[in-house]
C-alpha cells in the first residue's frame, strides 16, 4: 500500500475554502463580536471546487494505468493490484455535491475529524495516533450462520467485489455532519456468496483488537474490541456497503483502513471500523455503545429527528465546514430506500 | 504574618510590582486563551470544526476562570494569601466574558441566529444548555451589579445576590457534565471535585476550625523564627564557606 503524506497531497483547492471559513471566524475568535461578518447565507466550498481541475475517471483502465505510474514516480512504490476505483493519485470523487445538492466535505475534513476511539477520542487525534497502523495481512473471516464460511483477505476483497463510489451523508450521533465519497462494495454481495443460513437473523461485526497499535484498547473506554451488528435484512439493503477507500484512493488509518462498513440511514457509531470478524447469528448483537451506556444508545440507532438522545435533540445538525444548523432528516435522507424495514416497528422504543 | 515589628520596614519598601504582581499577572494572563484562539484562527488552525474548538476552548476557560475567582477567598483562609482577593472580582468579570463569548458563539456561529431552531433544538430538549443559560443570566446579574456604586445601592442584598456566584458555578459544572460524552466524563467530573473543595473551605464550621489551626500555629512560629534567627546568627561567622 502507498503511504504518503495525507495532508500535503491535498490540492489548494480543497482547504481554501477552510482557510476562508476561518479567516470569518477570527473577529468573533478575537473577541469583536462583529456580527455582520457572520453572513446569512451559509459557507459552502461550491464554488472552489468547481473550478478544481477535472481528474482523470477511474473507469478507464488507460487512466487508472497513468494514475498507477504517477503514483510511483511520487512515492517509489507500486500501486499494481489496486482497482482502479481505488487508485488515484489525487483525491477524487465523480461529482461535487450529494444528490440533495450539498457540497462534499473535503478531503482533508473527512480525514481529519475522526470518532476512532482506539486510537483517541479527540476527534483530531487519529490522523496522528493512527499512522503507523498496519493493514497488510489483512483478513475478514466470516463465520456463524452461513453455508461457505470463508476468510478473505483484503486483496480478494479488493478483486471479487467490484469497488464503486457511493457518496453518502454521515450524520453522527453528536449532530454533525459531512457528505463523504466513499469507495466500496455491497455487503450483501459478501453475504450472498457465503450464503446465510435461513436461521440467520442479525449479523456482527467485531473490529480488530492490537493493544500495542491502538494505544486506547489498554484502557476501559469501551469494551473491546469494538463491536457493532445489523438484522440481516439492513446488512443486505443496497445501501449498506463496506467501503475501502474514499476520494478515490484507499481508506486512510484513521478512517478504518483497510475495510469498514458503512450504513448511512444509521448514526455514524455503527458504521464500524477495521473489521476483522462477521458473524452471522441469531442473536441480536450488543454493541459497544449499548453496552457502554444501554439507555442512550440502542441498537437500531436509525437517524431520526424526532427521537432524541437522552441529553441532547437530534433535530438539528451542522454540516462540518458550514455555520449554522440544517434540518435532520429522516434516515439521514435515506426514507425511501430504507423505511419499509421498519414497518410496524415502533421507532421511539427500538432507538 | 503581619504584625510583627520585624516585617514592618519590608512592606514600606515594596515597590509598585511588589505589591500588584498578581494583578499583572492576572489581567495579561486571562487574554492568553483569546489570543491563542485569534492566532490559531489566522493561522488556518482552529480544527475541522472551528466551533467546537470555540466552544470548548471558551467555555473551558470560563469555568476555570470561575473557580480561581471563588478560589480567592479559601486561599487567604487556608494561607492567609491576601493578593488573591485583589484579584477576586476582575477574574469573576473575565469568567464572565468568556461565559459571554461561548454563549455568542452558540447563538451566532452554530445556530446563526435561527431562533426557531434554537427555541426548538436548544433550549427544549438540551438540558444542559438551559442550565448553561441560567448560570449566565446569572451571571449577567453579578457583572451588572459588580461597581462599587451598586455595592453601595444594594446594602446587604448586594452580599445576598453575590452569594448566588456558588449556586452558579454549581450550574456550569453540571452544564459541562451533561454536555460532555460518557468518555470525557472525567473532565467535568475533575472541575466538581475542585469546586466542592473550594466551597468546603466556606463551610463555617470547617473554616472556623481552620482559622483557629493557623492561629495556633501562628504564635508558635515567631518564637521557632527568633530561635533560627538566633543560632543562625551564633553560627553564621564559624561555618566555613562553600560547606
Amino acid at each position: 500500500m502507498v503511504k504518503r503524506n495525507l495532508r500535503s497531497d491535498v490540492p489548494m483547492v480543497f482547504t481554501m475554502n477552510r482557510r476562508q471559513f476561518l479567516v470569518q471566524a477570527v473577529p468573533v475568535a478575537a473577541g469583536a463580536l462583529i456580527l455582520a461578518a457572520c453572513s446569512p447565507g451559509t459557507q459552502t466550498d461550491a464554488p472552489t471546487r468547481a473550478s478544481a481541475p477535472a481528474l482523470p475517471n477511474a473507469n478507464a483502465s488507460g487512466a487508472a494505468a497513468a494514475n498507477s505510474g504517477a503514483n510511483a514516480g511520487t512515492s517509489g512504490a507500486s500501486v499494481g493490484g489496486l482497482p482502479a476505483a481505488l487508485a488515484h493519485a489525487q483525491p477524487y470523487s465523480s461529482v461535487t455535491t450529494d444528490e440533495l445538492g450539498d457540497p462534499l466535505n473535503t478531503f482533508d475534513q473527512i480525514t481529519h475529524y475522526n470518532n476512532y476511539y482506539e486510537f483517541s477520542t479527540d476527534k483530531e487525534g487519529p490522523a496522528q495516533l493512527a499512522k503507523n497502523f498496519t493493514t497488510r495481512p489483512w483478513g475478514v473471516q466470516v463465520t456463524g450462520m452461513v453455508n461457505k464460511p470463508r476468510t478473505f483477505s483484503i486483496d480478494e476483497l479488493y478483486t471479487l467485489f467490484k469497488q464503486e463510489e457511493y457518496v453518502y451523508r454521515l450524520r453522527c450521533v453528536e449532530a454533525w455532519s459531512m457528505a463523504i465519497p466513499w469507495v466500496g462494495f455491497h455487503l450483501g454481495d459478501l453475504l450472498k456468496m457465503v450464503e446465510p443460513k435461513p436461521e440467520a437473523k442479525y449479523v456482527k461485526f467485531i473490529s480488530v483488537l492490537r493493544k500495542d497499535q491502538m494505544p486506547n484498547q489498554n484502557f476501559p473506554i469501551l469494551s473491546w474490541p469494538y463491536v457493532e451488528g445489523l438484522r440481516v435484512d439492513e446488512a443486505m439493503n443496497n445501501l449498506t456497503i463496506l467501503a475501502t477507500g474514499m476520494y478515490g484512493e484507499p481508506l486512510t488509518n484513521q478512517q478504518g483502513a483497510p475495510i469498514r462498513l458503512v450504513v448511512p440511514w444509521k448514526y455514524g457509531f455503527k458504521s464500524i471500523k477495521a473489521i476483522v470478524q462477521i458473524e452471522l447469528t441469531d442473536q441480536m448483537p450488543t454493541s459497544a455503545w449499548m453496552d457502554a451506556a444501554p439507555n442512550e444508545y440502542g441498537f437500531y440507532a436509525n437517524v431520526n429527528p424526532k427521537v432524541d438522545h437522552p441529553r441532547w435533540s437530534q433535530a438539528t445538525e451542522r454540516r462540518i465546514g458550514q455555520l449554522g444548523r440544517r434540518p435532520t432528516l429522516m434516515f439521514n435522507g435515506y426514507e425511501q430506500q430504507v423505511a419499509s424495514l421498519y414497518e410496524g416497528l415502533d421507532l421511539r422504543a427500538n432507538f | 504574618m503581619s504584625g510583627t515589628p520585624n516585617q514592618a520596614k519590608p512592606i514600606s519598601q515594596k515597590n509598585w510590582l511588589q505589591e500588584n504582581w498578581l494583578r499583572v499577572v492576572a489581567h495579561l494572563g486571562v487574554w492568553g486563551p483569546l489570543v491563542w484562539l485569534a492566532w490559531h484562527a489566522w493561522t488556518n488552525d482552529l480544527g475541522v470544526d472551528p466551533v467546537v474548538t470555540l466552544y470548548n476552548v471558551l467555555g473551558r476557560t470560563a469555568l476555570i476562570l470561575l473557580l480561581l475567582c471563588l478560589s480567592a477567598t479559601p486561599l487567604y483562609i487556608l494561607f492567609g494569601f491576601r493578593a488573591g482577593l485583589t484579584v477576586r472580582r476582575a477574574l469573576g468579570l473575565y469568567a464572565f466574558m468568556y461565559a459571554a463569548l461561548h454563549f455568542t458563539n452558540f447563538v451566532a456561529l452554530d445556530y446563526m441566529f435561527d431562533l426557531q431552531y434554537i427555541l426548538a433544538d436548544g433550549i427544549q430538549t438540551k438540558p444542559y444548555i438551559l442550565v448553561g443559560l441560567g448560570a449566565l443570566l446569572i451571571l449577567v446579574a453579578l457583572a451588572i451589579t459588580s461597581t462599587k456604586g451598586w455595592m453601595k445601592r444594594l446594602k446587604r442584598n448586594w452580599t445576598r445576590l453575590h452569594w448566588l456566584i456558588y449556586p452558579t458555578a454549581m450550574l456550569v459544572v453540571l452544564h459541562f457534565y451533561w454536555s460532555a460524552k460518557a468518555a470525557a466524563k472525567w473532565e467535568p467530573l475533575l472541575y466538581a471535585v475542585v469546586l466542592a473543595a473550594i466551597l468546603l473551605v466556606r463551610v463555617p464550621p470547617i473554616r472556623k476550625a481552620i482559622v483557629n489551626f493557623r492561629q495556633r500555629r501562628k504564635r508558635v512560629v515567631p518564637k521557632r523564627a527568633a530561635v533560627s534567627a538566633a543560632e543562625r546568627a551564633a553560627f553564621i561567622t564559624p561555618t566555613q564557606p562553600g560547606e
